[in-house]
């Protein structure tokens, strides 16, 4: 069995202290979730049920740890240094848009001690403080898991529809992001959906670069620990031959190509 | 002296009327603050060199880590004729033996240990040797003809361990690069003239000092008989390049035909010698793949070195190092940096010759260096292992030179200035157990420690036990000093580096440096203490065999204040503590936060800690927090460690750091530049040391596997590097279970 599906209860999540946000870990040293040297702090809780979920023990909405904003303020300022001319802070998670009011809060605290700010989202909320929120993101990463809206259902239990409105919505605000992509054999990696995905984005102008991030087991021992069923157990990561047929792809769309 | 021969034109300065390699630095160094792009790969006749030698190696591994030994020869300056490897390809030349990888004698240390590691080895020291040992006397029966029993029951128990008493101190780096400037017969009169400025009324100092002197006179004489015996003449200055480098190490080679240290070490040769290398290109007399051809087979003279070591000295001393530890970079007071194209051509061996635990290339880092060689050492690291790094802002601001050099793993010498005794290191650990258990050592109940009252039972209190504990650091720091004493009192008498000592300043400053490992167990082990509940778990006998520890603690590696400041409290008192007391020729008392391999050693002779490390388990490396308890990344991790106080620990502080490759970003380019930032940030909070390691935990597991297939596969241990395939099964596996720092 899959994790169950939980209702979305700002309560639940937020709890009743806006300074406290629910977080599952936090990485000092991030060099892949946005620019440069980054603190990443993963929060708790998620509505996607992806099936090459990586971090399987972010989804549950009342697990977690609570960390107050203040505190990761002086553990981001403790870093400083290290963030440099290109780092800075980023929240992943977990949806990271379930706990978007408070981020508005600490991403303003971040912006008052100069540090640079990224939201590694799945654009699963849209609402004005969502709206609020990415006006204080220096960088989106967004994930648009599939352009399909069936196989984005099956893929991740939820259609697509809110993630493309956050990212039209992003590039009404000419503000950068980055598009990301984890391509998975058999489930991602459909010549003509990738193709339709990069037709989608193609005009768009804040769409800094493309990271397609190659799907790979090292979540796996997390699932079994969880005791969930993790039906993409026996898929092998893409070769590397397939990853480069799909930067092809994007790359007759998209400037900048990475290959995680 | 003349500052023009043929073909050199130096810069006069003060160096033309006095010893002054520093002045001679100063005046005619050219910074690069370029990249690498000028480089070269080897030549034709360093490739053939190479595999001459890569052959020997292979031999040596298949051997059990040695390939032959003179049973007969008591190694000094001149007992060896010349020896090559190939000689029509050798451009540089000398052995430390008649032939490669042939391990000789050096008793004056201790005959016993010599005696034992020849048994090893299936042979036999000569009875010619053995008689010698009759009539006279050697620095370890010395040694503990000295000692008393409180010592003895110290070093015994575990509490001190590792001293330099049955072998040689070494760390006493010497100004190598004299010869090359002065030539013999110029530092022989200096001297000559230093031993004439002793006089007056004589004292126990003078008449030492006396002594010494004419010592360093005859092995500047040696020196040039060896010298000769390669059909060189070094009594004059060297005269092009190939002299500079060929003359900077036969007095090295000097040091290491007569002693050895535990750790030998080069200094800061690089841009000195790119001075004659910059005249040589000027000039057209060479090219730059001649200029890599010096460079290349000097460093791989420096790969060859070997001394005779025991099984036993390998649980210390892990991968049967030498430290021929050479520091290249840093920036000049003045502002302009020390970075050379010769300081890349170093680096480019690692590439040349492949990979390599020897010579210890250290980074001296500033925030200032060129980007260009910021970026290469990077690129280096990654691609290699092989570099450890060092703060050069904070050395040079707080020790006072910018012409320094780094002696064994981590600890600052200025060149021909200064000098060190080693003291290896007191266990902490171990002493906070006797702490814990009324001045008795935990494993059988004998009373080490006396006046240790005996705790109360049940929950440790934190403010009774950081009483006891300070009680017993004090009594370990006053055994302590007592022995160091004695150590280097009997070293200079009986076995004095005579050698590296002429190329230093007659009666030069000495840092004593004493050394403490396990910190990381301590700071864990209060804190769970203060903000846990410990209880311990005591055997009939009343000691301590375990702790209960209910609830949760901050540990040292995450950058969290409330233990941090316990690792950093406890080595301002212990070196405090140190400071108390009188050490040998008045030396300076300084502290390192190292273990070399030590900690394997010390984890398996230590009883289990309030931290939750069980008996048996090995310590962290170095000031490197626990494995695995360190959950915030790397970043918390460096924090915690830059927050140990260099002015409390002076000798160094090492921290051992692995990333794999990924985590420092997706591709080179990424990896290098966020390494670069890493070592930036690092440094300018003021920490002093880090060996970078960035590998695959599945390569080390493979090479534990296959070794065979891994022959130059070199890591970064505490403070210095091995060849992971020479360590033991026991270090390798510790390593291998080491942080990994890794992105989730």
């Amino acid at each position: 069995m899959y994790f169950p599906q939980q209702e979305y209860i700002d309560d639940s999540i937020d709890a009743n202290n806006p300074d406290l946000l629910r977080i599952h870990s936090i990485e000092t040293l991030g060099t892949h979730d946005g620019p440069g040297i980054r603190m990443v702090v993963f929060v708790q809780g998620c509505q996607f049920r992806c099936l090459y979920c990586q971090n399987p023990d972010t989804l549950d909405i009342h697990g977690g740890t609570f960390i107050s904003i203040e505190e990761l303020i002086e553990k981001a300022l403790h870093q400083k240094s290290y963030f440099s001319k290109k780092g800075g802070v980023t929240v992943s998670g977990g949806e990271p848009l379930l706990q978007r009011e408070k981020l508005i809060h600490f991403f303003d605290r971040l912006h008052e001690n100069g540090i640079h700010t990224c939201l590694d989202s799945n654009g699963r909320v849209l609402d004005s403080k969502t709206e609020q929120l990415l006006e204080r993101t220096d960088l989106l990463l967004l994930d648009v898991k599939h352009i399909n809206k069936d196989w984005h259902k099956k893929l991740t239990g939820l259609k697509n529809k809110t993630t493309l409105r956050v990212a039209e919505y992003r590039e009404s605000t000419g503000k950068p992001m980055w598009l990301r992509y984890v391509l998975v054999p058999g489930w991602s990696d459909q010549e003509e959906y990738l193709h339709e995905w990069g037709q989608h984005f193609t005009s768009y102008k804040t769409v800094e670069r493309v990271e397609i991030i190659p799907f790979h087991q090292m979540g796996k021992h997390k699932w079994e620990i969880l005791g969930l069923e993790y039906q993409l157990a026996d898929t092998l990561p893409p070769t590397a031959e397939e990853v480069n047929k799909a930067a092809e792809i994007f790359r007759l769309y998209f400037k900048n190509v990475k290959i995680k | 002296m003349e500052s023009t021969t043929e073909t050199l034109y130096f810069k006069p300065g003060n160096w033309n009327n006095a010893i002054d390699v520093y002045d001679f630095v100063l005046q005619n160094i050219t910074p690069y603050e370029g990249d690498q792009s000028f480089l070269v790969g080897p030549s034709e006749k360093t490739k053939t060199l190479w595999d001459v030698c890569k052959d020997s190696l292979l031999q040596e591994r298949k051997n059990n880590g040695c390939l032959s030994i003179d049973t007969n020869v008591i190694s000094n300056i001149t007992s060896f004729g010349p020896g090559y490897i190939n000689k029509e390809n050798e451009v540089i030349v000398g052995l430390q033996t008649d032939m490669l990888l042939k391990r000789a004698m050096k008793p004056f240390g201790g005959i016993k240990l010599v005696e034992s590691a020849v048994a090893e080895r299936g042979l036999k020291v000569s009875d010619e040797v053995v008689k010698i040992f009759n009539y006279a006397k050697d620095h370890n029966q010395a040694v503990f003809s000295a000692y008393d029993s409180e010592i003895r029951a110290y070093r015994s128990k575990h509490l001190l361990t590792g001293l330099p008493d049955n072998y040689a101190r070494g760390r006493i780096i010497g100004d190598f690069r004299r010869i090359a400037l002065y030539g013999i017969d110029r530092l022989i009169e200096a001297k000559k003239a230093d031993f004439a400025a002793v006089a007056g009324e004589m004292t126990d100092h003078k008449v030492r000092l006396r002594e010494e002197i004419s010592e360093q006179v005859k092995a500047l004489q040696d020196m040039k008989i060896m010298a000769n015996s390669y059909g060189i003449d070094i009594a004059v200055p060297a005269s092009n390049a190939q002299e500079a480098v060929q003359f900077t190490y036969l007095a090295y080679l000097s040091a290491v035909k007569e002693q050895d240290g535990a750790a030998m070490s080069l200094g800061n040769v690089s841009s000195f010698l790119d001075i004659y290398i910059e005249n040589d290109l000027k000039s057209g007399l060479i090219t730059e793949e001649e200029a890599q051809e010096f460079i290349d087979q000097f460093v791989m003279k420096l790969r060859l070195v070997r001394h005779l070591r025991p099984g036993a000295y390998d649980e210390i001393f892990g991968g049967d190092p030498t430290w021929v530890t050479e520091a290249i970079g840093g920036q000049l007071n003045d502002g302009r940096t020390k970075v050379t194209k010769t300081s890349f051509r170093f680096l480019q061996t690692l590439y040349n010759l492949g990979a390599s635990p020897e010579p210890n290339l250290t980074i001296l880092w500033s925030k200032n260096l060129p980007q260009g060689f910021k970026d290469f050492c990077a690129q280096v690291s990654i691609d290699t292992s092989s570099l450890q790094y060092e703060n050069d802002d904070l050395m040079r601001t707080n020790r006072g030179s910018d012409d320094y050099g780094i002696a064994c793993c981590v600890s600052y010498q200025k060149i021909g200035k200064t000098i060190q005794h080693f003291g290896a290191r007191a266990n902490l650990p171990k002493a906070l157990l006797m702490a814990l258990n009324g001045g008795r050592e935990e494993d059988k109940g004998s009373v080490v420690i006396r006046n240790i009252p005996q705790m109360e039972d049940g929950i440790l209190n934190y403010d009774s036990v950081m009483n006891m504990f300070k009680i017993t650091l004090a009594e370990v720091a006053r055994v302590y000093a007592k022995s160091m004493y004695i150590i280097h009192y009997m070293h200079d008498k009986y076995y004095y580096e005579r050698a590296q000592m002429a190329l230093i300043d007659s009666d030069p400053n000495i840092d004593i440096a004493y050394g403490a490992a396990g910190i990381s167990i301590i700071a864990d082990s209060l804190s769970a203490i203060k903000y846990a509940k410990v209880t311990p778990v005591r055997n009939d006998i009343g000691l301590t065999v375990d702790f209960n520890i209910e609830g949760d603690f901050p540990k040292f590696g995450n950058d969290d204040d409330r233990v941090d400041s316990i690792a950093k409290e406890i080595t301002t008192i212990f070196i405090d503590e140190l400071r108390k007391h009188m050490a040998y020729k008045n030396a300076t008392p300084t502290l390192s936060l190292l273990t070399i391999t030590s900690n394997v050693m010390y984890g398996s002779n230590t009883g289990s800690t309030p931290d939750g490390r069980k008996g048996g388990e090995p310590f962290a490396p170095g000031a490197n927090p626990m494995h695995g308890r360190d959950v915030n990344g790397a970043i918390a991790s460096l924090n915690s460690v830059s927050k140990l106080n260099y002015e409390d620990a002076q000798d160094g502080i090492s921290y051992t750091f692995t990333m794999v490759p990924k985590s420092l970003g997706s591709d080179k380019e990424e990896q290098v530049s966020n390494l670069t930032t890493i070592l930036d940030s690092y440094f300018d909070r003021n920490a002093h040391h880090l060996n970078v390691n960035v590998l695959d935990k599945e390569t080390l597991m493979d090479a534990y596997n296959h070794p065979e297939n891994y022959p130059q596969l070199t890591i970064r241990v505490s403070g210095y590097a091995v060849n992971f395939v020479r360590l033991s099964r026991a270090h390798q596996l510790e390593v291998i279970t080491r942080t990994f720092h890794d992105a989730m």
